[in-house]
């Protein structure tokens, strides 16, 4: 059996409050039971609590999948991107380090990489994966392309993602201003230093608070 | 006496708290589990619909409850690892006895030597000092049922009038105010109300943290178009985006209000039709709100007076809204003046009563609505009656058995209840459900109290800080080990079920009640069946009180997922929306809509006064404390559950760099915080998301990591509701406490890459990643 079409992820960092319930349920997951495969981090704590949660994005074309000198790392017919296959996996870290969105983690104890599989033993008989169940945000969202576009008039879903001169396509949706014209999110520009450095917008709001 | 038996290290060898993790059965996915069990989670007054999965007589994990209602299958993370509270080697599986000699200071007797020897000596106390030296804290954690139970165990078996319970630190300055303004205390509706708002406010509540899923209902309405405005001296995470943030000097909220009403009258932003028909009190609030100008406002709230202005003129212009408040406003010396100064813009405003107008304060507690309805409060009786009052008096007698005069009168508040122990008045003292070593503000004062008693027995799962110091420890039960309902956050009565069973001789608390009710000859009402049956006998003693519960049944709230009290027969639907018009009340009786005779809502005068400990030129730095969303009030739980302990393992002191950079502290460095009553030393977070006046520690740890060390007893006069979220310290650059590293470190900011947090917090974006490529 394989997921259902019409079901498909979608990621709103702007929603996350960086409370950990993803990670604390991925673990909760019978594919990876015991293991958390979330990636949940502070963009920048000092001056903001802007948290974003890193599941697999399910790439169309998956780098890590493309790099395996051992071919382990597989994706289904629906479009789900697997934990690499043991008897295959050499651990050789390759995909950890050629994952453009940071995601699997290789696992020393087991010599093997693992990673979000979208929780196949869930997703793939119609359950809600159980990040996207728990998630009292909304920033994980699982559900149809309509309940997307009805429940979320602000923003619009887009799947592709510029590194460089590279676009990558994914399954996976991240949400963005509805008003916003790209079509892709360059995330290399967001590595500036403008980006990851705003000035202190706080500043001023203290400014007559501090008396 | 009851000083600790042995060291505070060597408890913690023996009785911990010790971390549970994921292991064997609860991480074998080959288990197919004997049951799935329907109920919710054990925490918060949010009371988030879960599954708990039985294998064995151990809860091994849980599924989502997609069909409950109010989270639909959300969890914040505490219900996520909720189960690992289960099958913990802290358990007490056997009665427990003080004993200097025994290693952990306490030694396991069989459970019917410790009831009998507790009966023995309650018996002595109150033989020798009167039924009033013997005092009952009971906590709203607990089922309604086995709140309403303590209520009479106190008044009616042990005679005392010594009843109080810890949503004192919790729920009353809100019922407070809300009983003073709308005569009834509840949130006035249920939370799809938010969805419809055009403006949130949000006042002292760390929504995120504390009530995570009510963020869904927050983001949704602004999906809708909703503006959020948030009131908090911290950027929290539902405020990071807000519409406009007041970051509001702790312990000023009252003017802040004040001052949106005065520029609401200036603007004419007023619904004058329902002020003058469905309220009283008007002209005399807005006479004394005049001196609150938004200059005056501004420079006392150390706000930016065009936030404050902006903020009144998105409420008042609203045709929808919905204004909640937490903890932030109700920890206060005039908590319950800052709770009125809310509902007065809300009833300035008419937006209450109707679709997407709503109004609530978010309880904190799983059972902190129904926990302080029925009885274990200090002035309380059943179907929030008034123990003061005669016919009240009477109508409870008469369910319970006994003549009006046996009832005792009116107790005092828990922190009362100490200083009464402390004077030699009470000497006997039974605790269930409060950890008040760890929760109470001065808690070196309480610890002295507690050492004073004569006879200390606590009902307790784990050996909490509080039970460390009894005499006698009977293992109660944990909330998957029994059946009862509980009241969520929006007055909607639920249902616990039962997954298993408690293991060795621990059982449910309402049989240990009536096994000590009969070892002391005095079973008379006390002795059920079921907890079936004590709801059967709340629901006669609700009915006709404001809390009226008299319509709800076990069955209605299984089949209708919850019913809202007031309920007052079995074929009325209850009450989601309190105040619309023609709805049930048996106060107003068609008046109008709100809970006192002419039916009308009540402007009250809410006046400022400073907190009761301003800081000054010695400790010149405001103390605020609260939560964090990993753990839950003072961790006896949830400092047991080894991924909730990971996601935040200590406290650490949260200040601006600015105070930092004053007193040379880093960030991730250690800093010592010192009060008049305590001093403490920990890691350092330095953030711009709080004012620079201000700092925070959260509350739920012991011993040398509570903050309760440092805070102020100073109370409400009305509600007696302590002052946690003001008082004066001063702070400095520490050497690492003894056994730590004095090392700097990283804090643990998520769950999974440690070292890349590292970089996250520490490293330029330079070294982190590599300049991006040239594009041509």
């Amino acid at each position: 059996m394989v997921s259902s079409p019409d079901l498909e992820f979608f990621i709103d960092p702007n929603r996350c409050i960086g409370c950990q319930s993803c990670v604390a349920a991925c673990s909760e997951c019978d594919t990876h039971r015991g293991l958390s495969m979330i990636h949940l981090e502070y963009v920048r704590r000092p001056i903001s609590v802007q948290t974003i949660p890193v599941i697999c994005m399910h790439c169309d074309s998956p780098t890590c999948a493309e790099v395996c000198p051992a071919d382990a790392i597989k994706r289904t017919g629906d479009g789900v991107v697997q934990t690499a296959r043991k008897p295959r996996c050499i651990a050789c870290n390759n995909c950890v380090l050629a994952c453009p969105f940071g995601v699997p983690k290789m696992q020393a104890e087991f010599s093997l990489m693992m990673k979000c599989d979208m929780c196949y033993d869930r997703s793939s008989v119609g359950l809600k994966p159980m990040c996207a169940s728990v998630c009292p945000s909304g920033a994980l969202y699982y559900g149809t392309s309509e309940e997307i576009e009805r429940l979320r008039p602000r923003s619009r879903p887009i799947h592709a993602f510029r590194f460089g001169d590279q676009v990558i396509t994914t399954r996976v949706h991240m949400m963005v201003p509805r008003k916003s014209s790209s079509s892709q999110l360059d995330v290399t520009a967001a590595w500036s230093d403008e980006a990851v450095n705003p000035t202190d917008m706080l500043e001023n709001l203290y400014e007559e608070a501090a008396g | 006496m009851a000083e600790l038996p042995r060291r505070e290290d060597e408890l913690a060898a023996v009785f911990g708290p010790h971390l549970n993790r994921m292991e064997g059965l609860r991480l074998d996915t080959g288990v197919t589990p004997d049951r799935i069990v329907d109920t919710h989670c054990c925490f918060c007054g949010q009371q988030c619909g879960i599954r708990l999965k039985v294998k064995d007589n151990t809860v091994v994990g849980f599924e989502p409850r997609y069909d409950f209602p109010f989270n639909r299958g959300m969890l914040c993370p505490k219900g996520v690892k909720r189960y690992l509270q289960g099958a913990h080697p802290d358990r007490l599986v056997r009665a427990q006895v003080r004993d200097p000699s025994a290693n952990g200071g306490f030694r396991s007797v069989p459970y019917d030597e410790a009831i009998r020897r507790t009966a023995s000596e309650i018996q002595r106390i109150q033989s020798t000092y009167g039924a009033d030296a013997m005092g009952v804290l009971s906590g709203a954690s607990l089922t309604t049922e086995k709140t309403y139970l303590m209520g009479k165990f106190a008044r009616v078996c042990l005679k005392t009038r010594y009843i109080d319970y810890n949503g004192r630190l919790c729920m009353v300055s809100a019922g407070a105010a809300n009983k003073k303004a709308f005569g009834i205390d509840r949130a006035a509706n249920p939370w799809e109300d938010i969805l419809g708002a055009e403006v949130i406010v949000i006042a002292g509540s760390n929504t995120a943290e504390c009530s995570p899923i009510t963020t869904s209902y927050v983001w949704q309405a602004r999906e809708n178009g909703g503006k959020l405005i948030v009131v908090d001296p911290r950027i929290t995470p539902i405020a990071r985006t807000a519409d406009v943030f007041l970051p509001v000097r702790p312990g000023r909220d009252v003017i802040l209000f004040n001052g949106l009403l005065n520029l609401m009258i200036e603007n004419d932003w007023l619904d004058h039709d329902f002020i003058e028909n469905h309220t009283v009190g008007f002209d005399a609030v807005a006479e004394h709100v005049k001196q609150w100008t938004p200059a005056r406002t501004a420079e006392a709230t150390g706000i930016a007076e065009k936030s404050i202005r902006r903020a009144a003129e998105l409420w008042g212009t609203a045709k929808t809204s919905f204004l909640m408040h937490a903890r932030g406003i109700e920890h206060h010396t005039h908590g319950v003046e800052n709770c009125l100064s809310t509902i007065n813009v809300v009833l300035a405003s008419g937006r209450i009563g109707r679709p997407n107008c709503g109004y609530g304060t978010v309880v904190g507690q799983g059972n902190g609505q129904g926990g302080r309805e029925h009885g274990q409060k200090a002035e309380q009786l059943p179907g929030w009656r008034d123990i003061g009052n005669p016919e009240h008096r009477e109508y409870i007698a008469g369910v319970w058995g006994v003549r009006p005069e046996e009832i005792p009168q009116a107790g005092v508040d828990c922190y009362e209840m100490f200083r009464k122990i402390d004077a030699g008045e009470i000497r006997g003292l039974l605790a269930i459900c409060f950890n008040p070593k760890v929760s109470l503000p001065d808690n070196a004062f309480v610890t002295r109290a507690l050492e004073k008693l004569e006879f200390f027995v606590a009902i307790d799962f784990f050996l909490s800080e509080t039970a460390q110091h009894a005499d006698v420890v009977l293992p109660g039960s944990l909330h998957e080990e029994d059946e009862g309902t509980v009241t969520q956050v929006e007055g909607r009565v639920i249902k616990i079920n039962k997954a298993v069973d408690p293991p060795g001789e621990a059982r449910q608390d309402w049989r240990i009640i009536g096994d000590l009710a009969s070892a002391l000859g005095r079973p008379h009402g006390m002795i059920y069946e079921s907890p079936r049956q004590i709801f059967e006998e709340l629901r006669v003693a609700s009915r006709g009180g404001v809390a009226d519960y008299s319509g709800i049944t076990y069955e209605r709230i299984e089949a209708e997922n919850g019913v809202f009290w007031p309920c007052p027969s079995e074929d009325h639907p209850g009450t989601p929306r309190l105040f619309e018009s023609g709805s049930y009340n048996p106060v107003a009786r068609g008046n109008g809509p709100y809970y006192f005779p002419d039916g009308k809502a009540r402007f009250v005068v809410a006046a400022y006064r400073p907190p009761a400990e301003d800081v000054d030129a010695e400790y010149p730095v405001i103390l605020t404390t609260g939560r964090v969303v990993s753990q839950f009030l003072s961790g006896t739980q949830t400092r047991r559950i080894g991924p909730l302990v990971d996601q935040y393992p200590e406290p650490r002191v949260e200040m601006h760099p600015r105070l930092a950079a004053k007193h040379g502290i880093s960030d991730g460095g250690w800093a010592k915080v010192e009060s008049r009553r305590g001093s403490m030393t920990l890691r350092a977070e330095v953030v711009t998301t709080i004012r620079p006046d201000t700092v925070f520690v959260p509350y739920h740890w012991a011993g040398r990591d509570s903050v309760n060390q440092l805070t102020i007893a100073a109370q409400d006069p009305v509600s007696k509701i302590p002052e946690y979220k003001v008082c004066a310290v001063r702070v400095s650059p520490a050497a690492a406490p003894a056994g730590r590293s004095g090392l700097p470190i990283a804090l643990p900011v998520h769950g999974s890459a440690g070292s890349e947090a590292f970089l996250v917090r520490t490293g330029s974006p330079k070294e982190r990643f590599p300049d991006p490529p040239q594009r041509g």
